[in-house]
């Protein structure tokens, strides 16, 4: 006898109400387009799903009111999704009298009664008033090339699809698309949105071996007015090559042993880059035998290339170049319009301005291509999360948003690292063991939110937990031991202050013993991993509610934002990823320790470095007020004096030429908009240079440092 | 303990396979039922078999269960696994397709327990000695 659990039964009633409301949402898209005359072929055929399933599920659990008339209204939109029925307001009306059925026979199902509904007599009437199909018209789809292999497993409705697409004398192509198995369903999605501006996908087709991969191709078969250089330019992707399937005008005359239905897939020339005609040629404006055919499809082109990161890196610095360039005409034109050279002035301004808008273009173009969605790194991190978790036994969930932010590649490879070493902290040191997280009310899972979004030029990513918080008096416990921080400083430490501890070296917020992890991990290399990308990291905490730990990266690794300084009169760029924060100098606190000035800032001592004398600039006569911009690579820490701030700006650097590259404290040169060009300082160079001699209290002597 | 792969993306058909595989009258001995809500689940989930049966739905949107059958034809790790086609279309066309690609067998919706099981039972033996 059919045994059909009490569950299985409610899960058969809560499905085929939801699949009934689908399916009236579903009409009422469909009857919204039908009134501006168009009709969308997906949307029928899923209203055909719909029924076609209802008619599975009622059979499978022995609702036969609801199997009967799913069976008739299934004929009625299979004719309509195949053509063989025009979608009529007669039918449309028939298809919202069924919804209407279908609740009430559902409603009658669960509470296993007989009785008659009235709706349904109206239904039946009504389907009975339609009347039947037309025939369908012959197939016309050997016109094309088609791949046997993908024909074989076309449901009828795919068929039916390609071949009303083909009568409509639309292009076929075929799209070969990687996906990640991990996101495909999403991706996927995306894409079917974009395709759908410009066509129909008819069928998918899964390609080759997944085989352990986590990558997976996928044929997509697609119908579209549109010609190839425009779908690429539409739907190209650097996962996605785009082919046009071949078209013969006329039935070919194949020679022997060629089988009748050819595989033929490539033909696509490369579009033009840009410009000109944008016409690209198809077989049926030039007809070509068969075995010619062949040797063309030899010539495999695809629409799209890998192109190595460093490659646009030079890219870049040509843009660098040509940004001073454009400086340099600027200065030109307004020196010739200053020498009374006015019309030459004139010219020579109007091209710089041109020049520049093409330059920003150029810049803009060259870093949207380095961008990538997060989502890579993100998808890694989720499955790496539940190994961790299994492994602390701990129950996490992982909630993800903002996974398509875009940001530069190189970053993105440099990421999963340090965010793998948080999300792990976060999991070890974080979230509590069930049992602790119950008796304090929190529900037994914890949660770690990822976030991503993107702020003015920059991406933030949050890591937020919502664990134990970190215990500042701990932290600082240690750090005082290990001499850090001084027993006198540590009662002046604020709660941020103390909260930064964390990412000193070599502390930990728990003894090694007791250590889940294990490994060491410490967040001083988070930070330092993050500053290298020029990104900053802040954490936030609170005893008993979570942690979250913020992370400001540049979109680009190309572009830095930089505080921008005078000193003696000249303007230099110090990257903000390597300033801390920037006083008001007091000359009455410094002081000369070993030979080196030095003054104290909360509490520790920071030495001094007067740009102006490590640069040999002459320092115009009078009183200057002065600033101190405290840069700061790891732990150590490096006060540096200049005449005046300008404020913070987004900076491209360009490395500097070969006569100074073996000048150490400047990492390039870079423009800085308003026609002037400054040197970026290298701070890590600078602390790293000065620092270590003034440490060891040794004299590193014999450097050349620059001098203009 | 046999492993069956159960590809449908109605949530209510996988629980009555699940429910007609598991149940104590069933005589297919201890099975562990894994299950696919769409053809891409069953992609991600093909490759950490092996599988001793893999019981797919026809008409599933995007990958459909006679894409999946030829998928599971071409790859090496799964060549031999057993493939039994279920559909509520009891069309003829998408039996002989089935069957063409490489599908042991077609069971039409709906069906009760005891066929499935019946079904399942002889792939599931055919499948013992291939691999014996």
């Amino acid at each position: 006898m059919i045994e059909i659990t009490d569950k299985t039964r409610d899960e058969f009633f809560s499905e085929a109400q939801e699949i009934i409301e689908t399916l009236s949402r579903n009409l009422l898209s469909i009857d919204a387009m039908e009134k501006q005359g168009r009709t969308d072929p997906s949307l029928v055929n899923e209203a055909f799903r719909a029924v076609h399933t209802l008619k599975g599920l009622a059979g499978l659990f022995g609702a036969t009111r609801i199997g009967s008339i799913s069976h008739t209204l299934e004929d009625l939109l299979d004719d309509v999704r195949l053509g063989r029925q025009p979608l009529t307001v007669a039918v449309l009306d028939v298809l919202f009298v069924a919804v209407e059925a279908y609740h009430r026979l559902l409603a009658a199902e669960k509470s296993s009664t007989d009785e008659p509904i009235p709706v349904l007599d109206e239904l039946l009437t009504r389907l009975a008033a339609i009347g039947g199909a037309v025939p369908s018209r012959p197939t016309q789809q050997d016109e094309y090339d088609l791949d046997p292999g993908m024909l074989a497993v076309l449901t009828e409705y795919e068929e039916h699809r390609l071949r009303s697409n083909i009568e409509q004398g639309l292009n076929l192509y075929r799209l070969r698309v990687a996906f990640d198995l991990n996101t495909i369903d999403k991706a996927l999605e995306e894409i079917k949105d974009r395709a759908k501006l410009h066509g129909e996908i008819i069928t998918y087709l899964p390609t080759g071996d997944v085989g352990g991969g986590d990558t997976i191709d996928l044929d997509l078969m697609m119908a579209s007015s549109e010609d190839l250089a425009v779908l690429v330019g539409a739907l190209g992707a650097d996962n996605i090559v785009i082919e046009a399937v071949p078209r013969r005008r006329r039935p070919t005359v194949r020679p022997m042993g060629v089988p009748a239905v050819a595989v033929v897939i490539e033909q696509s020339e490369p579009a033009p880059a840009a410009g000109g005609g944008l016409s690209v040629r198809r077989e049926d404006e030039v007809p070509v035998p068969v075995v010619e055919h062949h040797e063309a499809s030899l010539r495999s082109v695809t629409q799209t290339v890998r192109v190595d990161i460093r490659k646009l890196d030079h890219l870049m610095n040509i843009v660098g170049e040509l940004a001073i360039v454009r400086s340099a005409l600027s200065r030109l034109a307004e020196r010739l319009r200053a020498e009374g050279q006015r019309q030459f002035g004139s010219e020579l301004m109007r091209m710089h301005r041109s020049f520049d808008r093409r330059l920003a273009e150029l810049q803009d173009g060259i870093l949207e291509v380095r961008m990538v969605p997060l989502g890579q790194v993100f998808d890694r991190l989720a499955r790496v999360v539940r190994q961790i978790s299994r492994d602390a036994g701990k129950e996490i969930r992982l909630v993800i948003t903002g996974a398509e932010t875009e940001i530069d590649k190189l970053i993105v490879e440099e990421l999963s690292d340090p965010l793998m070493h948080m999300i792990r902290n976060a999991i070890d040191h974080g979230i509590e063991k069930s049992d602790v997280r119950a008796s304090v009310g929190k529900p037994t899972a914890g949660t770690i939110a990822l976030n991503a979004f993107q702020k003015g030029n920059h991406v933030m990513i949050e890591i937020e937990d919502d664990g134990a918080g970190i215990d500042e008096a701990v932290l600082l416990t240690k750090a005082v031991a290990m001499g850090k921080v001084g027993t006198a400083e540590a009662s002046d430490l604020s709660r941020d202050e103390l909260l930064a501890l964390i990412f000193l070296p070599g502390l930990s917020t728990r003894d090694a013993a007791s250590d889940l992890s294990g490994r060491g991990v410490g967040m001083d290399v988070v930070k330092t991993n993050i500053g290298k990308l020029g990104g900053v990291i802040d954490v936030q905490s609170e005893r008993g509610i979570g942690t979250k730990l913020t992370i400001t990266l540049p979109i680009t690794l190309a572009i830095v934002s930089a505080l921008i300084v005078d000193v003696a009169g000249r303007t230099y760029a110090i990257p903000l990823a390597t300033v801390s924060e920037a006083i008001r100098l007091d000359e009455s606190g410094v002081r000369v320790v070993d030979g080196r000035e030095v003054m104290t800032l909360r509490g520790s001592t920071l030495p001094l470095c007067r740009l102006h004398r490590l640069l040999r600039l002459d320092v115009p006569p009078g009183w200057r007020r002065q600033f101190v911009v405290v840069a700061a690579v790891g732990n150590r820490r490096l006060g540096l004096v200049v005449d005046d701030l300008f404020g913070q700006q987004d900076i491209v650097i360009k490395p500097l030429g070969r006569s100074l590259r073996e000048v150490r404290g400047f990492s390039g040169a870079t423009e800085l908009g308003d026609q002037r060009v400054g040197l970026v300082i290298d701070a890590a160079a600078l602390i790293d240079e000065l620092l270590t001699g003034f440490e060891t209290r040794e004299r590193s002597g014999g450097r050349r440092w620059v001098t203009s | 303990m046999l492993r069956v792969l159960v590809v449908e993306d109605s949530v209510s058909v996988r629980a009555f396979v699940r429910n007609a595989l598991e149940a104590e009258e069933s005589d297919l001995g201890e099975i562990e039922v894994v299950e696919a809500a769409s053809g891409f689940d069953a992609l991600r989930l093909l490759p950490r078999g092996p599988y001793d049966l893999v019981i797919t739905d026809v008409n599933m949107p995007h990958i459909n269960g006679l894409e999946l059958v030829q998928f599971i034809r071409g790859s090496d790790q799964h060549r031999d696994t057993p493939v039994l086609l279920i559909s509520t279309s009891s069309s003829e066309r998408d039996r002989e397709r089935g069957l063409a690609l490489g599908a042991n067998a077609y069971l039409p919706k709906p069906f009760s327990p005891e066929s499935l099981r019946a079904e399942a039972a002889r792939h599931l033996a055919a499948g013992a000695r291939r691999t014996a």
